[in-house]
């Protein structure tokens, strides 16, 4: 019962009656004055790429722009689709995402791990300087990357886009302070059972880190998508391009078919909403970590 | 089976700490052998050198006659349980008590007997499907158990395995811990600050402090005639009572009130050590040396009860790291002391009683060095 509710030696206690728990509230809170607006305003670069992919060229080149066009021209996707080889942007998007995902994945809990566990001489000193390399922005190491991929023969193909992005220090840094949070005894008991320091690694740490890999994948699945500064500079042909550089195929020097390229774009996105809603669940399940009695 | 050996094992952590200093100790094969200390005493570390989860900085650790120093802890044949347990939370029961023998490339067939025949002794069997998770915090602690046992370990390493349990609990499994060693008689070694347990559980108890191995020897033996005045406050709850106190030539020591004759004692300063339970009430006959005693609060426990008050003299440290304990007490004429007395006494806080303790009671110590001198 709440604090401050009387009770009366004269009348008879009415259960039904007590529990008006909370006064009537808003059903909003002064909050969504502020957030309603800023959401519209997110919002709404995407309804005007997707109003524009229903456009016919003349409405999608007006200004201001057509919200509300006067027919939905669905056949702009069957047309942009027909106008580039789509079907090559999207396996090479895949194949790009996917590889450093895989790599990322791989090579980034290895190396956290080390950092994580392993005592050797300069480790500190090594993770530092890895972090280092987060500040310094991807155009400076550009020219210096494209070398040596040129050197290493991948200039315009996809393993050019693949190779470099195999492992980054991002995701070192955020498996790093994962795996520290484990409770090191799991591994000593592992150690103990008879486990190697690798059985260790992928029977016990990377199991108990599929939340942090699944985060990691989504981020470099994202990040690998979208990209587009590095595969404009080492992809050359139309068939190795990933799908962001293809897009820019609708951008002529004079004109840009401004529906077509909304109707690609829109495409383009589809698979990665599929991958957050799939990878939701994963952030939103909690692993019961309580194995260990803290 | 195996007997477990140090040999003069140092553990030094960066920074110059010494977690375990010059460590001589050997446990012949099955016995039960508890490591009890406070904490930071270097018990803990000296179990993990054991394990090879630690490496030694100096000395060599043997196990059934093999030289263990420097492998890694699955070349040693040994299971440890942890005090939070550790089970990995991503596999079934089953999983957790078979994985120390698929690591071994047990076959099949195997695995599954062993593991049906300890779930069967501690009463896993309905349980080998779930996680660790859905588990009660003794059955969790039994699944623990199970996964040393299993694999049938040439030693039991167990760190503090009951601290995490309610009262009730830890009473219960420590008895199931003693049935399961004298079952199956292996050599255990197992780290603990909880006196009762280490008085109990184990064969012989090592008492350490500050790194160093203070005393050896049978729970009955090591409270009974303690070899320093660490041990003596250390072991007994509650501890023993600790006084200065001076002896004059021919051996009458004065402290405080109490005069007592301990004909073995050099003359000079030095401590004298009564345990509660020594102190009782001074009877009208009673010949024994006394000491007035201000009741300051009585604690009833049924058949006995503890009175804390004070006493006229000063108080001793058993921090023997100290160079003069005598010295280290405060500095107050009163000191306060405990004694343990029959429960049928009605006995009031602010009353003054008269306390009688038997001679042969009473110990004495070095005021030195803290070492026993009786």
């Amino acid at each position: 019962m709440e604090s401050g509710t009387l009770i009366r030696a004269d009348r008879p206690l009415d259960l039904e009656a007590v529990p008006e728990r909370r006064p009537r509230r808003w059903p909003f809170s002064p909050w969504h004055f502020f957030l309603i607006p800023l959401a519209l305003m997110m919002l709404m670069p995407l309804v005007w790429s997707v109003v524009t992919s229903l456009e016919t060229a003349s409405e999608a080149q007006r200004f201001p722009p057509v919200l509300i066009p006067k027919a939905l021209h669905f056949s702009n996707y069957v047309d942009a689709w027909n106008s580039l080889p789509f079907g090559h942007f999207f396996l090479n998007s895949f194949l790009y995402s996917l590889a450093t995902v895989a790599g990322n994945l791989l090579f980034c809990s290895l190396a956290a791990y080390a950092f994580a566990r392993l005592r050797f001489i300069g480790s500190n000193l090594l993770f530092v300087l890895l972090l280092v390399t987060l500040m310094v922005p991807f155009q400076v190491v550009l020219i210096p990357t494209f070398l040596i991929v040129r050197h290493l023969g991948l200039v315009d193909s996809v393993g050019g886009l693949i190779v470099p992005n195999l492992c980054g220090v991002f995701g070192i840094f955020l498996l790093r302070q994962f795996f520290q949070s484990l409770p090191v005894e799991l591994e000593e008991a592992a150690r103990i059972d008879g486990a190697s320091r690798l059985g260790v690694f992928f029977k016990i740490v990377l199991p108990l880190s599929a939340p942090v890999l699944a985060t990691l994948a989504i981020i470099q699945f994202m990040w690998s998508w979208n990209d587009f500064l590095w595969p404009l500079i080492i992809i050359t042909t139309p068939e190795h391009s990933p799908l962001q550089l293809g897009l820019s195929m609708f951008q002529g020097s004079h004109v840009t078919n401004w529906n077509l390229l909304m109707a690609g774009t829109v495409m383009s996105q589809i698979p990665m909403l599929a991958v957050f809603l799939f990878a939701q669940r994963w952030f939103i399940q909690s692993i019961a970590y309580t194995g260990i009695k803290q | 089976m195996a007997d477990v050996s140090f040999q003069d094992v140092t553990k030094e952590f960066p920074g110059a700490t010494v977690a375990v200093d010059r460590l001589t100790l050997d446990i012949p094969d099955g016995e039960f052998m508890i490591l009890v200390g406070p904490s930071g005493c270097g018990k803990t570390t000296a179990l993990r050198l054991v394990a090879g989860l630690e490496t030694a900085t100096s000395g060599t650790i043997t196990i059934a006659g093999k030289n263990v120093t420097h492998l890694s802890p699955r070349d040693r044949d040994i299971a440890m349980v942890f005090q939070n347990y550790a089970l990995y939370p991503h596999m079934t029961v089953y999983r957790n008590l078979a994985f120390g023998l698929r690591q071994r490339k047990t076959a099949r067939a195997e695995v599954d007997r062993r593991v049906t025949e300890v779930s069967a002794m501690l009463g896993l069997d309905e349980l080998l499907a779930r996680r660790p998770a859905q588990l009660s915090g003794g059955q969790r602690q039994r699944v623990a158990m199970g996964r040393a046992l299993v694999r049938e370990p040439k030693a039991f390493l167990l760190d503090e395995p009951l601290s995490n349990l309610d009262a009730k609990l830890r009473v219960q499994m420590r008895a199931e811990l003693k049935r399961l060693h004298q079952q199956l008689n292996i050599t255990t070694i197992y780290v603990t600050h909880d006196q009762v347990e280490a008085m109990t559980l184990g064969d012989r108890l090592a008492v350490m402090s500050a790194g160093k191995l203070q005393q050896v020897g049978t729970p009955q033996d090591v409270y009974e005639r303690p070899t320093n005045v660490f041990v003596a406050h250390f072991i007994g709850s509650p501890p023993m009572n600790l006084l200065r106190a001076t002896v004059a030539e021919g051996g009458r020591a004065q402290a405080g009130d109490l005069s007592v004759d301990l004909p073995q004692v050099p003359a000079g300063p030095c401590i004298v050590g009564i345990r509660p339970d020594s102190l009782s009430l001074r009877e009208a006959d009673d010949s024994r040396p006394a000491l007035d005693f201000d009741i300051e609060v009585v604690e009833p426990l049924g058949g006995e009860l503890l009175a804390h008050g004070l006493v006229n003299g000063h108080l001793a440290s058993p921090d023997t790291r100290e160079e003069t304990p005598l010295l280290a007490g405060d500095s107050e004429s009163r000191a306060e002391i405990t004694a343990k007395l029959d429960g049928r006494l009605r006995l009031k806080a602010g009353e003054r009683v008269r306390l009688a303790v038997h001679p042969g009671e009473v110990y004495a110590f070095d005021a030195a060095t803290g070492d026993a001198l009786r």
